[in-house]
């Protein structure tokens, strides 16, 4: 038993200021296996990885290959070490050629003759059945190619344990396939592999044992084969089905106009694929389904905020045409996006101006809300959803995550929309003002505005939407309405129906 | 929060505080080793005018056409966090138009300087799209974009006088370069306060100040908020163009003719420099027009101190090289930050502590 364990990590701990972000979390990975590591978003896994390549460094534990106690450094350190990691971005340079790429930046390769690597290479590409050609630049491959030239480069390394961190995400299925074929051929040849995925189909057509992390705690390690998608779900998100069952019918909400306010037929994006959804006045519906399942980007393509591919959408029953963020906002419709940083907030503007933003847009360029105007109204909305700021001139970037998000919803609410989309609202902010924003949606709706509101937590959306659209490996799996409203239905849709 | 209020109070003035101090230092500097240096006087010119001269008059009046061009290269700056680096050669093509479109008429009136004005500013304002449709639309950097217009522009501007350096003599350019009989104040100096005010306004009657921060600061963002990033985009490097035009034709006017070859010469990276000594950041977003306005004038200011010193004109670049390495690093934000830092401690000692920090 012992010595086929090739890694054990034992009891690592990981603090961030404030946080614990790994509690005493072991991890076993034997040789020639694949071993998927499963949890929700922030239940550590990215951190845990971290700490093997050496990114971070552990506060606590001890981490052996093959029995030796190691001490890992730097990712340097980790490669020499035979661990080696392949990221979900490529971060090869596309600009090389493929063996450039396999050889880069390694001991003595300056002096090694280019004819030489490219017979290397191409001999290593042939073995592991990859389909390119040592000459050509790593550009021209596809992304899955792309993907198995920095396993190579890995294997190449003698790598021992090989981390694969989403490695699936941008692949299509065909890709897939051919990925697990070179990783099914890397465990035969010894090669502990470990699978990171958001994928659970995949995990259970790839992997042989599973280990669940949730809040930075270790929750179990089970044989694939023993671990049905059910319970696996349940595992990752924290609640046993039989509590499940108990929350029972969720509390009478208040039954929205039957009027339909928004409708896409195929409605399709860069980025989502074709689906239907409809929305009634005053009515709060929600996507879930885990991170990557398409829930961000079936919205996104609702608002116009990528390239919307097709599809027909009717506003208040008339045709419209929203291509663009500006023209799902003249239709009534605000999104809050699910990356505050990079989507929310102008970080170095005073909290007015961010305020103000939205509905100055849609004034137009030669209608500038006027400085007492805009100080009106940020002192409303500061008041009204009790932002802590120092003051109205305070940049936004300088608040707390919660405020920050108060601030953006401030911007919505001042353009008075039909239809809102909050994507991820309550996502790293505390559980006060999590309240505040659940009951901001219900009175929203009372009022007559449609919401979408998404969120990780299941219980958030139970409590709020009237409706759940369920989404897995970016398709629409389900929708529940009434009483199949409850935790448990939830996960068996998001899991595959399977009990 | 007693370390926050600190660090509001340093910034009293925000970032226009290292390019005022730098101006107090040089006048100081200069009222020590001249007391004169800034007296003004009222002389009479050539054509028996009663105007104003003096020092800080030639500092002000001659930093002209680098503060009109500084207040539109802020703009772009800020939406693009990157620089135009042909606005001088863009300016020797627009002056050449302007001079073009003079000559073309039998005699120069007024009409016709307003009309060879507009077409030198048309002709400005579509090689601002040209630069603003590779940066915005085919997202190249700024800086590389501008490159060709920066290789090719005096070229440009070589063939539309077909070679020649042909000079203008009519009193209402010549009035545009100097004085307007009447007015004490040079001309292009008034050009400038009017260029301003028209910026003012700008941002006063419409959002662009807003939309150009938001879109500098966090581009997907201000995308997802509706705002036409490439339009804000092209639109800076448009007003950049008529920036252009109006520091052409002072150009031109001042000499009375268009030299392709030396006209603004070199001022693009003084451009820049005044953008960056006015605290803003080369890398987009928040932006203040009044600080490269200062900007502007620092840069004039070094200049003629140097010459008032009698530096020869082949060494003033690199003593002026060395002054701005100092305004600069002491702009940079880890000398900001630590200089807040010693502000802070020094404000915690006696009053003899800060009194002997102020004599420094």
């Amino acid at each position: 038993m012992q010595e086929e364990c090739l890694l054990t990590m034992r009891r690592i701990d990981k603090r961030f200021p404030g946080v614990l972000a790994l509690n005493g979390v072991d991890f076993t990975l034997r040789a020639g296996e694949i071993h998927a590591l499963m949890g929700e978003n922030g239940a550590g896994k990215s951190t845990l990885i971290k700490v093997l390549t050496g990114v971070y460094q552990m506060d606590g534990g001890e981490i052996r290959v093959e029995g030796e106690r190691i001490a890992i450094h730097s990712p340097q350190d980790a490669q020499n070490k035979g661990i080696s990691t392949v990221y979900q971005e490529i971060t090869l340079c596309p600009n090389l050629t493929v063996a450039e790429n396999m050889f880069i930046g390694r001991d003595g390769g300056a002096w090694v003759r280019q004819r030489e690597l490219e017979r290397r290479a191409d001999a290593l590409l042939t073995r592991l059945g990859i389909p390119a050609r040592s000459t050509q630049l790593l550009g021209s491959c596809s992304l899955a190619v792309q993907q198995m030239v920095a396993i190579a480069r890995a294997v190449d390394m003698k790598c021992k344990v090989l981390i694969l961190d989403e490695p699936t995400s941008s692949l299509d299925e065909k890709e897939v396939q051919r990925l697990f074929d070179l990783m099914r051929d890397l465990k035969s040849r010894g090669v502990g592999i470990i699978f990171v995925t958001h994928f659970l189909d995949q995990v259970y057509e790839v992997s042989d044992r599973i280990t669940v992390l949730r809040n930075g705690e270790l929750v179990g390690e089970y044989l694939t084969e023993e671990l049905p998608q059910l319970q696996l779900v349940s595992k990752m998100i924290g609640k046993e089905l039989e509590e499940l069952s108990y929350l029972g019918e969720t509390e009478e909400k208040k039954t929205a106009s039957a009027e339909t306010f928004y409708e896409a037929e195929g409605l399709s994006s860069s980025d989502a694929l074709p689906f239907d959804f409809s929305i009634r006045k005053g009515e709060v519906n929600g996507f879930t389904g885990l991170l990557g399942s398409g829930r961000s980007e079936s919205v996104r393509a609702i608002f116009g905020a990528d390239k919307v591919t097709g599809g027909t959408v009717r506003v208040n029953g008339k045709p419209a045409k929203i291509l663009r963020p500006i023209d799902a906002m003249k239709h009534g419709i605000g999104y809050l996006a699910e990356d505050r940083k990079r989507d929310g907030i102008i970080a170095e503007l005073s909290v007015r101006e961010n305020i103000i933003l939205a509905l100055q847009v849609m004034n137009g360029m030669f209608r500038p809300i006027s400085r007492s105007e805009s100080e009106a109204f940020a002192d409303e909305y500061i008041k009204v959803l009790n932002i802590k700021t120092a003051s109205r001139e305070t940049p936004v970037g300088s608040l707390s995550g919660g405020n920050q998000q108060k601030v953006i919803l401030a911007r919505w609410l001042l353009t008075h929309p039909d239809y809102l989309i909050l994507d991820e609202p309550t996502r790293g902010i505390d559980v006060g003002t999590k309240l505040e924003i659940q009951k901001l949606v219900l009175k929203l709706a009372e009022e007559g505005v449609s919401v979408t509101f998404i969120s990780s937590e299941v219980e958030e959306m139970l409590r709020t939407c009237s409706r759940l659209i369920v989404m897995r490996d970016r398709h629409v799996v389900g929708e529940l309405t009434g009483k199949d409203l409850n935790q448990t239905q939830v996960m068996k849709t998001i899991a595959g129906g399977e009990a | 929060m007693k370390k926050n209020g600190r660090k509001l109070s340093f910034a009293g003035l925000g970032q226009l505080t290292i390019p005022l101090i730098a101006i107090a230092l040089l006048v100081v500097f200069n009222l020590i080793r001249d007391p004169g240096f800034f007296s003004i006087g009222i002389s009479h010119n050539n054509n028996g005018n009663a105007v104003l001269s003096g020092n800080i008059i030639s500092i002000i009046n001659g930093a002209s056409e680098l503060a009109v061009l500084a207040m539109g290269m802020t703009l772009v700056t800020a939406a693009c966090g990157g620089q135009d680096i042909s606005v001088g050669a863009a300016a020797a093509i627009a002056g050449s138009v302007f001079v073009k479109v003079l000559k073309a008429g039998a005699s120069i009136t007024a009409g016709t300087v307003i009309l060879a004005f507009l077409c030198s500013c048309l002709v400005a304002m579509i090689f601002g799209m040209f630069n603003g449709t590779l940066v915005a639309v085919f997202r190249i950097q700024p800086m590389i974009a501008t490159l060709i217009l920066y290789t090719c522009g005096r070229s440009v501007a070589y063939w539309i006088n077909g070679g020649a350096t042909p000079t203008v003599s009519s009193p209402i350019v010549t009035g545009i370069g100097s004085f307007i009989p009447g007015i004490p104040i040079p001309t292009p100096v008034i050009i400038v306060a009017v260029t301003a005010i028209l910026f003012k306004l700008l941002f006063r009657f419409t959002a662009l100040g807003l939309f150009t921060q938001s879109v500098g600061i966090n581009g997907s963002a201000a995308r997802l908020n509706g705002i036409n990033e490439k339009f804000i985009k092209l639109l800076s490097f448009v007003i950049l163009g008529v920036c252009v035009s109006i520091a052409g034709c002072i150009g031109v006017s001042r000499l009375g003719l268009i030299n392709h070859e030396t006209l603004l010469i070199d001022i693009e990276m003084d451009t820049i420099l005044a953008v960056a000594i006015g605290g803003n950041n080369l890398g987009g977003g928040k932006f203040k027009l009044s600080g490269s306005i200062i900007g502007a004038y620092v840069i004039q200011m070094l200049t003629i101190t140097l010459y008032a010193m009698k530096v020869s004109s082949t060494d003033v670049k690199a003593y002026k090289a060395v002054v701005i390495i100092l305004l600069v690093v002491i702009g940079s934000p880890v000398i900001k930050e630590r200089f807040a830092g010693w502000a802070a401690r020094l404000r915690g000692r006696s009053k003899k502590v800060s009194v002997k920090g102020a004599e420094e």
